[in-house]
């Protein structure tokens, strides 16, 4: 199930400079497997102790991933997954 | 260097005293590769906070959608230090995820709200690292450059 990620500028060395790569999953977890396998190094920058990173955002279909069950947000055929890392600071 | 014209520094240090004793905070975009702050975009700190601030998840997003269609990127990423000096913090710079921008860095500790100087200063951060850099303020920008690479290549 081709899903296309939008990747951000920060993490486009891991995709040949690519904007935009495609994945597949039926999970948000299932799909960042799938992008680990294809661009190594990726996932350890999404993820943290078994979870989403705190800054890290994370949107599917334009609703953040926090809302929509983290990483067992189901995903189908077609969607588009957008990552942003957080602009924040203190 | 980082060069910004009159109305675009007024309008970040205006924003920044509006905001104060919280953190405000911001972009300027313009077209990708240019360098040049062209569009200041004031964003809602969503920590509400004095000493944090974060663009709300749903803002973001739209943000990076209106310069993605306008093929723009953050030139500057802006926020306000309001009781300290004007100068990232761990946390800044542990969040700084933009090594293109100019990190500007507002203090407003000494006057708050009111009228008179602030601390205006900008940065790079790539890797952790803080480079500090001249701002030079101008009239306005220079006439529009011809944009690197044919627009129709696309």
């Amino acid at each position: 199930m081709p899903v296309e990620v939008r990747i951000p500028t920060i993490l486009r060395t891991y995709t040949d400079d690519q904007k935009s790569v495609q994945a597949s999953g039926s999970s948000l977890s299932d799909l960042i497997d799938d992008l680990e396998a294809n661009h190594p190094g990726l996932k350890d920058r999404l993820i943290e102790g078994g979870d989403l990173r705190r800054f890290v955002n994370v949107y599917v279909n334009d609703e953040d991933v926090r809302f929509l069950g983290g990483l067992e947000a189901p995903l189908t055929d077609g969607d588009q997954v957008v990552v942003l890392p957080a602009v924040a600071g203190g | 260097m980082l060069i910004l014209d009159r109305a675009t520094y007024d309008g970040i240090v205006a924003h920044a005293k509006r905001d104060h004793p919280d953190e405000a905070c911001g972009v300027v975009a313009g077209p990708e590769g240019s360098d040049r702050a062209e569009r200041l975009v004031e964003m809602v700190n969503a920590a509400g906070s004095p000493t944090f601030y974060e663009f709300d998840s749903t803002d973001l997003l739209r943000l990076y959608r209106e310069m993605d269609a306008r093929d723009e990127e953050p030139v500057v990423v802006y926020h306000s230090h309001t009781a300290t000096e004007a100068y990232p913090s761990r946390t800044d710079i542990g969040l700084a995820m933009e090594p293109r921008a100019h990190y500007v860095l507002v203090g407003t500790r000494e006057n708050g709200n009111n009228d008179g100087p602030v601390e205006f200063r900008s940065y790079r951060i790539v890797d952790g690292e803080v480079t500090e850099e001249e701002v030079t303020v101008v009239d306005s920008l220079s006439a529009t450059p011809t944009t690197p690479g044919d627009p129709d290549a696309r």
